[in-house]
């Protein structure tokens, strides 16, 4: 459970504004998209979820811990998958989730069954033991996925999840962030891709040049703007369609 | 912590160019270098001294008494080129020495007889040979005055008022000592090449691979990472600096001491104290590069900010060498400069002051956990952690 309120971010002093005033909650149980073009503000959202940004004002709880006084708490609650998917060339897949898993400081016995358990729901025993300086995006954001959540964690937090990912392999993370989904996790994640957020969320949240322009479900977005598509809608509500062919 | 540190270990135990640059690069230059320039040096030396003096004379004939007396004293007289100053400056010859043809006429007159030594004083070498032709010259002169006083009648010593003899109390340890000013800095640049490489991978090197931000979402404080990466990088300076002290010892045995006159008192009991010497500038080492690295994007840019700090640990060594006074107390407070002065007196053989040995040790450790709090808090700033913006 996130409950956002009123949070706002500046740059530069003040003179760039990424997130202004944004409030939106997602829910367990339910996938929560961030809909919004490139530069709304989306990553640096999530960014200070995850406590390595920390807000001008407004206020954050997650399953009612707040990042700002608990962030190692928090960190504990979150699973993480970052923009930024940066792996140990010179560590297997294994070691790399093995080293996440000792970071939260868990037991040995409990992170090897749960790699084997990750490795079973990623498809990932081809390659769990191989090093991977080697890999493809796809294995590497099947890692990066494996590591946030070696701890189990009840909220995750997943930054363009199916970036650089072919067809095949985005089908295979959708199905498992459903899983995820249907365990009662409480899922957010961050995309510009408008029929992403239409297979996938629950409930979507349109950001906009670090404003929420919308926010609720597929069905209330549509009857909101007027329009019978998304792609329409999305554009209505944002106002542009700028950054959406990125 | 601890878990950061093994990661740290065993991810750069991986990599072929950390052990080759740390673990085998690193220990092996400075005693390589060292004991080729020592031997170098010395066998020059040696070389300058024992052979026989080659002269080129212009005019000759001008002074036959004084080419015999050369040539007794085993100097061997050469044919002048034909441009002698020209000679010179081309370095085909070393000295030239010129006697001009009014040699005889200030002779016969008793007035002092003009020789000039062609020489560029510039080059190092020179000084040896110039002072040696100067000698010749000077038993020439000293001959010669002797000779034209008793034919006077008067006693040659009233014109030596002083009899000065140097008591040399110098031991083959302390002449040793001379020699090996720059060991201290051979010694500590070990430790400054073993942990070059592992703090740029700590820091810019995540950077770049742009895992720093999904490490530092995990649970645990920030300094916490820090500090398991300034351990094992103090580690690898650790393992470079007892490598590169073995490799010191093996190497004294290669050295023609025994041409040199002198004795290096460097075997494994005065590597040992000196290990525990310099242990503390390891973590000095660590955490001055990891802080500079740290503000790198890339491991390229960090390791241009690199071949700088290379340099610091040379400035005491050449401002010993340029000004080589006695230990001083407040010199023992100095980190950097502490080693290097203790160093050298523990290869001088001297016995070592624990007072100081103590003082050298905090104060350097002071400096270094100063230095470490400091990185310790680097990555509380935004800018350090993302690689985008």
């Amino acid at each position: 459970m996130i409950e956002v309120q009123r949070l706002r971010k500046t740059f530069n002093k003040g003179k760039v504004v990424a997130v202004d005033e944004v409030s939106f909650s997602a829910r367990d149980g339910q996938i929560t998209g961030l809909l919004g073009p490139n530069g709304a503000g989306k990553t640096t959202t999530l960014r200070m979820l995850y406590t390595l940004l920390s807000p001008d004002s407004g206020q954050m709880r997650i399953d009612g811990i707040d990042p700002a006084a608990e962030p190692l708490k928090v960190k504990q609650a979150l699973g993480v998958v970052p923009d930024s998917r940066g792996l140990y060339d010179r560590l297997s897949a294994r070691e790399n989730i093995r080293y996440y898993g000792r970071l939260q400081g868990l037991a040995k016995a409990d992170i090897a069954e749960r790699i084997e358990r990750l490795a079973d729901v990623l498809d990932m025993h081809e390659f769990i033991d191989r090093k991977t300086n080697g890999f493809s995006q796809g294995q590497r954001v099947k890692v990066a996925i494996a590591r946030a959540l070696i701890h189990e964690p009840r909220t995750v937090l997943l930054d363009e999840p199916t970036n650089g990912l072919d067809v095949m392999t985005t089908r295979a993370l959708r199905g498992f962030l459903q899983q995820l989904k249907a365990e009662g996790r409480c899922v957010v994640l961050s995309t510009h891709i408008m029929q992403e957020v239409a297979a996938l969320c629950d409930r979507i949240v349109i950001i906009a040049k670090g404003r929420v322009m919308a926010e609720g479900t597929a069905d209330e977005l549509l009857r909101r703007s007027g329009r019978d598509n998304l792609e329409d809608a999305f554009v209505q509500l944002i106002g542009s369609d700028e950054g959406l062919l990125a | 912590m601890m878990s950061v540190f093994a990661k740290e270990v065993l991810d750069n135990f991986r990599d072929r160019r950390v052990i080759l640059n740390t673990l085998i690069l690193g220990p092996l230059l400075g005693p390589v270098i060292f004991t080729v320039m020592i031997s170098f040096m010395t066998s020059q030396a040696t070389e300058r001294m024992e052979s026989a003096l080659e002269l080129p004379v212009i005019g000759a004939e001008n002074a036959p008494a004084l080419i015999g007396f050369l040539e007794r004293e085993g100097v061997i007289i050469e044919a002048p080129p034909e441009d002698p100053e020209g000679a010179v400056k081309r370095e085909e010859e070393e000295i030239i020495l010129r006697i001009p043809a009014d040699f005889g006429a200030a002779w016969r007159a008793g007035q002092p007889a003009p020789l000039e030594l062609i020489a560029d004083q510039s080059l190092r070498y020179t000084g040896t040979t110039i002072s040696r032709v100067r000698g010749y010259l000077n038993g020439y002169a000293s001959q010669i005055s002797q000779a034209r006083l008793q034919l006077r009648g008067v006693h040659p010593e009233i014109t030596r008022p002083l009899q000065v003899s140097v008591v040399d109390l110098s031991t083959p340890e302390s002449r040793g000592g001379m020699l090996l000013a720059f060991l201290p800095y051979f010694i500590m640049i070990t430790v400054f090449m073993g942990s070059m490489h592992m703090a740029i991978d700590t820091t810019a090197g995540e950077r770049e691979r742009k895992s720093l931000e999904p490490l530092l979402i995990n649970p645990l404080p920030r300094w916490q990472i820090m500090a398991g990466k300034l351990l094992a990088t103090t580690l690898f300076a650790l393992m470079t600096l007892a490598l590169g002290l073995v490799a010191f010892v093996l190497a004294m045995g290669f050295l023609p001491t025994a041409d040199m006159d002198m004795a290096l008192n460097l075997d494994f009991r005065v590597a040992a104290l000196a290990f525990i010497l310099v242990a503390p500038v390891a973590l000095l080492a660590a955490a001055l590069l990891t802080i500079l690295a740290s503000f790198a994007k890339s491991f390229r840019e960090a390791q241009s900010y690199m071949g700088m700090v290379i340099l610091v640990p040379m400035i005491p060594s050449f401002w010993i060498m340029i000004d080589p006074t006695r230990t001083e107390t407040w010199m023992t407070l100095v980190p950097l400069l502490s080693q290097n002065v203790l160093i050298l007196g523990l290869v001088r053989g001297e016995p070592l002051n624990m007072a100081w040995l103590a003082m050298s040790i905090g104060s350097t450790t002071v400096l270094a956990l100063l230095l470490a709090a400091i990185a310790g808090t680097l990555y509380n700033r935004p800018k350090l952690i993302f690689t985008s913006d």
